[in-house]
């Protein structure tokens, strides 16, 4: 199995599914230790993102990821959109003129990604943010040979459920210090979503290069 | 252009709306612009943040001072598309008081790192004298 612009349509268009249903939730998570907009934010920037990346027929993986990013960056006023912009901006440099990726080439994509979002957002593993999932993940990812779609979804929800341990130390978060412990960060949990949406793409074949 | 330009950066519209008009009415020379809100909601937006520092541009400089979190990552990602970047700086400020005194620096005709250190300070100012 490959990973080109059908593969890569369906995993936007399976997230924003999930998103829509989770929007209460990650809402919740979002009133606990942040600003309560996450779940909003994330449900209208998603959602258009599927409209403009549904209403064109792209020819290769940069240009439809360049949409993604733009979409979100116009569209979201929190911090997701100019992250979750940023990290599809990136894999769109990456995916330039490609009209399909195999595992190395997706995984370098989603690398490149979590430059950009460490740059943007200015945050380590261990801040409780979303990169507590993706930095893990990539990690996981680049020293695999194939795209294990059970074993990528078990990982996510793992580290996605370890931001509850940790105090924030980025964004409204911080303000809460201590008090952020025992709540799972918002952007953590759209960021697993993220990755058992891509799970959702291989399952049934696996991504091997 | 004579002075230092100003951006001000809100979550909220109204917020940085009201701050441009009493910054107007205590320096009337200083182009100041605003970007506040998303889509009309609470939020900031990076091409918003864009089209505000491109309509004051000015070679002297322009400053920008925003309220929280997001508002600075948007900022430095409307930074980076700007095609001139050059003589653009974040301040690190309090919103109302640091673009208060920016904007009286500025009015003076002083450099853009004046200004903002001018606007930095504000958070060491004591409001209450006793």
């Amino acid at each position: 199995m490959t990973f080109g612009v059908e593969q890569a349509e369906k995993w936007i268009i399976t997230f924003n599914d999930k998103i829509q249903e989770n929007k209460e939730y990650l809402t919740e998570l979002d009133q606990a230790i942040g600003d309560g907009d996450h779940g909003l934010n994330m449900a209208r920037g998603f959602q258009e993102t599927v409209n403009k990346i549904t209403s064109v027929n792209y020819d290769d993986l940069g240009s439809l990821f360049k949409d993604v990013g733009m979409t979100l960056i116009a569209k979201v006023g929190g911090a997701s959109g100019p992250l979750y912009g940023t990290a599809f901006m990136k894999a769109s440099l990456a995916l330039k003129d490609k009209k399909k990726a195999d595992v190395k080439e997706l995984v370098e994509a989603l690398a490149a990604s979590l430059d950009g979002l460490k740059t943007r957002g200015k945050a380590q593993v261990g801040d409780k943010t979303m990169i507590d999932v993706w930095e893990p993940v990539i990690e996981f990812l680049t020293n695999s040979e194939t795209i294990q779609p059970k074993e990528l979804s078990v990982l996510s929800k793992e580290k996605m459920e370890y931001t509850k341990e940790l105090e924030a130390k980025k964004g409204r978060a911080a303000y809460l210090g201590k008090r952020s412990i025992g709540h799972i960060d918002p952007g953590a949990a759209s960021s697993y979503l993220l990755f058992v949406s891509l799970a959702e793409v291989f399952t049934g074949g696996e991504l091997s290069s | 252009m004579k002075y230092v330009s100003l951006v001000l950066i809100s979550h909220s519209y109204e917020i940085v709306s009201g701050l441009k008009k009493l910054l107007n009415q205590v320096q009337p020379d200083v182009s100041v612009a605003i970007a506040g809100g998303a889509e009309g909601d609470i939020g900031t937006n990076a091409l918003d943040i864009k089209k505000a520092i491109e309509s004051v541009y000015s070679e002297k400089g322009v400053v920008i001072l925003f309220d929280l979190g997001s508002a600075l990552i948007n900022a430095e990602m409307a930074i980076e598309m700007l095609e001139k970047k050059e003589n653009i700086i974040i301040a690190d400020a309090p919103l109302v008081e640091g673009a208060y005194a920016a904007v009286v620096e500025a009015g003076c005709g002083s450099s853009i790192e004046e200004v903002v250190r001018a606007s930095e300070s504000a958070k060491e100012l004591a409001k209450l004298n006793d």
